[in-house]
């Protein structure tokens, strides 16, 4: 695997990749749902959002978080992540600017692997978490 | 009141094969420009093959059918929100790779919501091993019914 990550420089404490996602779209959901099977209508049909009394449609969470999870593969290459958890804290709209980021909160090795730890999340533009998350990786 | 009975209960296996151009389609959708799901060349060198991204097992919609898909039926559509997510990964898993995945009713109870009356939490457990018998993959989704709309 992409393994890009040199545990004995890693410290804890230390930033991994941010990505930012600039101005989220309608076509971002739609193409997501087209992509992952999830076609739950919230997310791409305004009579429906209106009709459920939600001014607009929002992102599917599996969007931000697939958005967010490639700071991991960024920080230690395709492969080599070994848990990934999100919670959904707060809906993305429309017209929203996302910051992803994470920090490397432990190192320990198991399984004859090094492994690095750490927490995420995902800020919208006023500075409100949507995603807080969890990570582990391997690193070489 | 929730039907407990159904903890435990699991769906009917299913077989989902990993395609390079549903990756593909994947990275682009949630905007991953990593060229080792664009590039077979590269992700051999690289991966030894083209590896998925981290969330790509959310496309096991496209393989479940009603008898291995989880029971949402008692859901209001209107009012689901994803509440958590999780996977764990054991070994790689790459295209050309056919999984076969079981899901299972972890857990389900109520709680009471802070302005949206009662709320009900779902708890599923998907396990996925590879053509080769190996534990490859488990992932876990909370699923929450709000007691009112959820972009209120």
């Amino acid at each position: 695997m992409q393994a890009k990550l040199k545990f004995d420089t890693v410290k804890v404490g230390d930033a991994i990749p941010t990505i930012t996602i600039d101005n989220v779209a309608r076509p971002d959901f739609v193409r997501y749902a087209g992509a992952s099977g999830d076609f739950v209508p919230l997310h791409y049909d305004q009579t429906f959002a209106e009709a459920a009394g939600i001014p607009t449609v929002f992102a599917q969470g599996m969007w931000t978080a697939g958005c967010l999870s490639r700071c991991l593969t960024d920080f230690a290459g395709a492969g080599q992540v070994r848990h990934f958890k999100v919670r959904f804290a707060r809906q993305v709209w429309p017209g929203d600017t996302l910051t992803c980021r994470g920090t490397v909160t432990a190192k320990n090795e198991a399984n004859g692997e090094k492994l690095v730890e750490g927490e995420l999340e995902v800020v919208n533009q006023k500075g409100e978490a949507t995603v807080k998350g969890a990570f582990r990786v391997a690193a070489a | 009141m929730v039907d407990k009975s159904i903890i435990g209960k699991t769906g009917k296996p299913f077989t989902m094969p990993i395609e390079w151009s549903k990756v593909r389609e994947f990275a682009r959708a949630v905007r991953d420009p990593n060229p080792v799901y664009f590039d077979p060349e590269l992700a051999k060198k690289e991966c030894g093959g083209i590896p998925v991204p981290v969330t790509f097992l959310q496309t096991s919609a496209f393989w479940q059918t009603a008898e291995s898909a989880p029971p949402l039926d008692m859901f209001d559509p209107r009012r689901i929100l994803h509440g958590e997510q999780e996977f764990e990964f054991f070994k790689p898993i790459l295209v050309g790779d056919t999984l076969t995945g079981v899901a299972r009713v972890a857990d389900i109870y109520e709680k009471e919501g802070g302005r949206g009356g009662k709320m009900t939490f779902l708890a599923v457990e998907t396990t996925y091993t590879n053509q080769r018998n190996e534990n490859v993959a488990r992932s876990r989704f909370v699923l929450v019914e709000t007691g009112q709309a959820v972009g209120g």
